[in-house]
C-alpha cells in the first residue's frame, strides 16, 4: 500500500474548510440554542441561522424567505419534486413529470415512487451523447397536466452542464415548475435564480467544502409545496424539525467560500483537468472521454475504458493511494452499469468500466502527474479477459 | 473477512505478526436477488466486517462475486442433482470463488498471501511441498472442506487460526474489543435466501419434483415419492410409506426416476469408489494404503484400505459400515493428521475422465 494518497474524488465530497468548522465551533457549544425559543438562547441562534439564510439567499439572487434549510442535496431533491407535484396534482389535477434518464438517483427514485404510488406518469427527456438535454424537447413535451420539469443542473457522472437558462425561460413561458438539482453546479458556477428563471433549486453543502448533514432548497416564492416532513412550523411550515444550527452556518460560511473563489478554482483547475484529459486519452487504449468536451464542470474529468472492471480498477487504483470514483459513490462494486451511461448510448463492456476524476482545492500538478503515470498499467490489469 | 469472530481474529493475528493486512469480502449470489436474505453475506455482514476493519486499521474492500458464483457453485449444484446425486457447493466454492476468483483478485492487488479464518493448519516441508494439516481443535476442524485445493493455492495461503482451538480465539477476540459472534453456520444453503431448498428446487429444476414410484430392491413398488430432489440416501424420514420395518434411501435413479429404498442391513455399505481425485501434494497416491476417510463433513474419520486404480480414481473398503455414504459428496482421506486428497464418491466404478 503506498504512502502517499492522493484524493481525486471531489465530486464525492470534500474536506471541510478549516475557516468554516471554526465559524460553527461556538454552535456547539455557548450558542447551543433552540431557534425556536422566546428566550435569549433561541435568539441567537436563530439570528444565526437567519443570518445564514441571507446569506445563501443573496448568492443565489433569492429571497431569504425562499431559501429552506434541509439535511442534504438529496432530501431538497425529495421536498422540491414530491412537494411541488402533490400540490399540483392536488390543486389542479396535474400528473405528467417530466425529466432526464441523467438525474442523481434522489430526482430518479423520487419520482419512481411517484409514479408508483401516487399516480403520476414519468416521461424522461431524449439527451444527447454528451447527457445533454435540448430544451425544444422540453417545449414540445410540456402538457397541460404537466406538475414540473426537472433537469439536473450539472451532472455528477459526467460533468455536461445543461443550458438551464434555456430550460427555466421555456417552463416559464408555460407556467410549469421548474426544479434543478444543482448539488454540483453550486459547488462550481455562478447561479443566478431569477436570471435562469429556476424556481427551485437542490444545494448540498459537503460539496463545497462545507459538512456533510445539511442542505437547501430554494422555492420560489409563487411555488406552492406539501411539505414531506412534517411537524412543528419550522421554515415556513415546509420542513419541519429543529434546525442543525453549525451545520447551516458551516454551510453558509462554506458557500460564501467557494463562490468568492470561484474563477480563482477555474483557473487553477482547468489546465490540471485538461492535462488528465490528454494524459489518458493518449497513454490508455480504448478510452473514451464521457460528457460534454467544453460544457462541462472545471474541474471534472469522467473516462470508459473498454473491457474494464471498473470496481476493479478503483480498489486497484486506491491500492496505489489515489481515490477516485466510478460516478457514483457506490461501494459495494455492483457490475450494473449507471443508467446515465446507458443513457447517453454506451453498451455494458464500455459503461462497466467507468472511471471519474474529480479535482479540487488541494489538488496540485504533481497529484496530476503521479496519477498519470500509473493510471495505464493499472487500467491495463483490470482490463478483462475475453 | 465475513464480520465473524474467526476472521476478525484471523486479521488481528496476522497484524500482529507484522503483515500489510487488508481486508475483503465477498458479494455472493442470492436466490431472489435480495441480498439483505443471503445467510453469510448480507448488508448487515458487511458492515459488521467493515467495523472490524476500521477498528483494526486496515483496508477493506468488497469485491462482486455474483457471476463466478452463480457460474461456477450455483450451476453445480444444480447439475448435480439434476444426475441424481447430492452436491457440496462449499466446496466448489470454496475452489472457485474464494481460491479461484478471489484469489486472483487479490493477487492481482498486490497480496502476497489471501489469509482466511480457516480452522486448518499449513506446513510445509523440507522439500517445500506444501501439506494441509488438520486443526488442533478437531470439533472445529475445517480441513474436510479445503480438501479441493492445488499446491499453487496452497502456497499462497495463511491460516493463523489452525493451531488454536475455538475458545481461545473467542478470548483473544474479547482481549481485542472485536466480535465475538460467530456468522450463522448454517447447514442450509447460503445462498437460498428465503427459499427453502424445496422452493428453490420448484423454482429452477421443477423436473426433479415429478413423482415417480417408490421401489425395493426386487423392483416391488411399496409408494411414491414427491420427486427425488427431496430426498437424500440414508434419509428415513418423510417417505411416507408403511413398512414393517424402518425404511432408508437407497438410491435415487433419475433415468427412471426411481426412489430404492431398503432395510438398514441393505443401507450400510463397507465399499466404495472415489472419482476426479484431488491429491494435495500434487502426487497421485501410488500404493495400497491405510488411511482415515471422512465421507461427509462432520463424519468421523473412519479407518479404510484405498487403492489406486490409476491417477484419477481410488477403491475403499472397510470394515465400518456407512449408512448415509452418497453418490456425488466428498471423500477425504487422510494420513494421520494430513490431508492426503479427496474426491467424488460413487458406488460402482466411476467412469474414466
Amino acid at each position: 500500500m503506498s504512502n502517499k494518497r492522493v484524493y481525486l474524488d471531489y465530486a464525492a465530497t470534500t474536506p471541510l474548510d478549516a475557516g468554516v468548522l471554526q465559524k460553527m465551533l461556538s454552535f456547539f457549544s455557548e450558542d447551543f440554542g433552540n431557534p425556536s425559543s422566546v428566550h435569549s438562547w433561541g435568539q441567537r441562534a436563530e439570528g444565526a441561522i437567519e443570518a445564514a439564510r441571507v446569506k445563501i439567499a443573496n448568492r443565489l439572487n433569492a429571497s431569504p424567505s425562499e431559501i429552506i434549510f434541509t439535511s442534504c442535496g438529496t432530501e431538497s431533491d425529495n421536498l422540491a419534486i414530491r412537494g411541488v407535484a402533490l400540490a399540483e396534482q392536488t390543486s389542479r389535477g396535474a400528473n405528467h413529470i417530466l425529466t432526464t434518464p441523467v438525474e442523481h438517483h434522489a430526482v430518479l427514485h423520487t419520482v419512481q415512487q411517484l409514479e408508483r404510488y401516487f399516480g403520476f406518469t414519468v416521461e424522461f427527456l431524449p439527451v444527447d451523447p454528451f447527457g445533454m438535454v435540448d430544451p425544444l424537447d422540453v417545449k414540445a413535451r410540456i402538457t397541460p397536466q404537466t406538475a414540473l420539469v426537472s433537469v439536473i443542473y450539472a451532472n455528477n457522472e459526467i460533468g455536461t452542464i445543461n443550458p438551464v437558462a434555456e430550460i427555466g425561460a421555456i417552463c416559464h413561458e408555460a407556467g410549469i415548475a421548474f426544479h434543478t438539482d444543482a448539488v454540483q453546479a453550486a459547488a462550481h458556477l455562478k447561479i443566478d435564480v431569477q436570471k435562469e428563471a429556476i424556481d427551485l433549486l437542490t444545494i448540498g453543502a459537503h460539496k463545497f467544502y462545507g459538512p456533510k448533514g445539511v442542505g437547501a432548497l430554494f422555492v420560489q416564492s409563487d411555488h406552492r409545496l406539501i411539505p414531506s416532513q412534517t411537524g412543528g412550523s419550522q421554515e415556513s411550515g415546509l420542513r419541519a424539525g429543529t434546525q442543525n444550527v453549525p451545520y447551516i452556518v458551516g454551510m453558509a460560511e462554506a458557500l460564501e467560500a467557494s463562490q468568492g473563489n470561484l474563477a480563482d478554482e477555474a483557473k487553477k483547475l482547468l489546465p490540471l483537468r485538461a492535462r488528465i484529459i490528454s494524459g489518458v486519452l493518449a497513454n490508455v487504449p480504448r478510452a473514451q472521454l464521457t460528457g460534454h468536451p467544453i460544457q462541462r464542470l472545471a474541474n471534472h474529468a469522467s473516462f470508459v475504458f473498454e473491457d474494464v472492471d471498473g470496481n476493479r480498477l478503483l480498489m486497484l487504483l486506491d491500492q496505489n493511494g489515489f481515490a477516485c470514483s466510478s460516478g457514483s459513490a457506490c461501494k459495494v462494486g455492483d457490475p450494473k452499469p449507471s443508467e446515465v451511461l446507458t443513457s447517453i448510448g454506451l453498451s455494458d463492456n464500455w459503461a462497466l468500466g467507468s472511471l471519474r476524476v474529480t479535482l479540487g482545492k488541494f489538488t496540485t500538478q504533481e497529484e496530476v502527474d503521479s496519477f498519470l503515470a500509473v493510471l495505464p498499467s493499472l487500467v491495463e490489469k483490470a482490463r478483462r479477459s475475453a | 473477512m465475513s464480520g465473524g469472530v474467526d476472521s476478525s481474529v484471523a486479521a488481528a493475528l496476522l497484524l500482529d505478526q507484522g503483515y500489510d493486512v487488508t481486508g475483503i469480502m465477498l458479494r455472493l449470489w442470492t436466490a431472489g436477488g435480495d441480498d439483505s436474505r443471503n445467510r453469510c453475506c448480507t448488508p448487515e455482514a458487511q458492515a459488521m466486517a467493515n467495523r472490524v476493519a476500521y477498528q483494526l486499521g486496515i483496508p477493506f474492500y468488497v469485491v462482486d462475486a455474483r457471476k463466478p458464483f452463480h457460474d461456477h457453485v450455483v450451476n453445480y449444484y444444480l447439475t448435480t442433482l439434476k444426475n441424481g446425486e447430492t452436491p457440496n457447493p462449499c466446496w466448489i466454492c470454496n475452489q472457485d470463488v474464494r481460491w479461484g476468483f478471489l484469489m486472483e483478485t487479490a493477487m492481482d492487488m498486490g497480496a502476497d498471501y489471501m489469509a482466511t479464518g480457516h480452522y486448518v493448519r499449513k506446513v510445509i516441508n523440507e522439500t517445500g511441498e506444501v501439506r494441509l494439516l488438520a486443526a488442533v481443535d478437531a470439533k472445529k476442524d475445517q480441513s474436510y472442506i479445503l480438501s479441493g485445493l492445488t499446491q499453487a493455492q496452497l502456497q499462497h495461503s495463511l491460516f493463523p487460526l489452525g493451531g488454536y482451538h475455538k475458545p481461545e480465539i473467542r478470548q483473544i477476540a474479547a482481549q481485542k474489543n472485536l466480535p465475538v459472534a460467530d456468522r450463522p453456520d448454517s447447514q442450509d444453503l447460503c445462498f437460498l435466501g428465503d427459499m427453502t431448498q424445496a422452493h428453490f428446487i420448484h423454482e429452477v429444476v421443477p423436473t426433479l419434483e415429478n413423482p415417480g414410484p417408490i421401489l425395493l430392491k426386487n423392483g416391488e413398488q411399496i409408494g411414491t415419492h414427491a420427486g427425488l430432489a427431496n430426498y437424500t440416501i440414508g434419509q428415513r424420514k418423510g417417505l411416507g410409506i408403511a413398512a414393517p420395518k424402518p425404511m432408508y434411501v437407497l438410491d435415487k435413479d433419475t433415468d427412471r426416476n426411481v426412489l430404492v429404498v431398503g432395510t438398514v442391513e441393505e443401507l450400510g455399505m463397507s465399499h466404495f469408489f472415489a472419482g476426479n481425485m484431488h491429491w494435495i501434494s500434487g502426487r497421485p497416491l501410488a500404493v495400497i494404503s491405510k488411511l482415515k476417510v471422512k465421507i461427509r463433513y462432520k463424519a468421523e474419520p473412519v479407518d479404510a484400505t484405498v487403492t489406486p486404480l490409476d491417477v484419477q480414481r481410488v477403491e475403499v473398503t472397510s470394515e465400518h459400515s456407512w449408512r448415509d455414504l452418497t453418490p456425488g459428496q466428498i471423500a477425504v482421506f487422510y494420513d494421520g493428521e494430513v490431508v492426503i486428497g479427496s474426491g467424488v464418491i460413487s458406488i460402482s466404478p466411476p467412469k474414466t475422465v
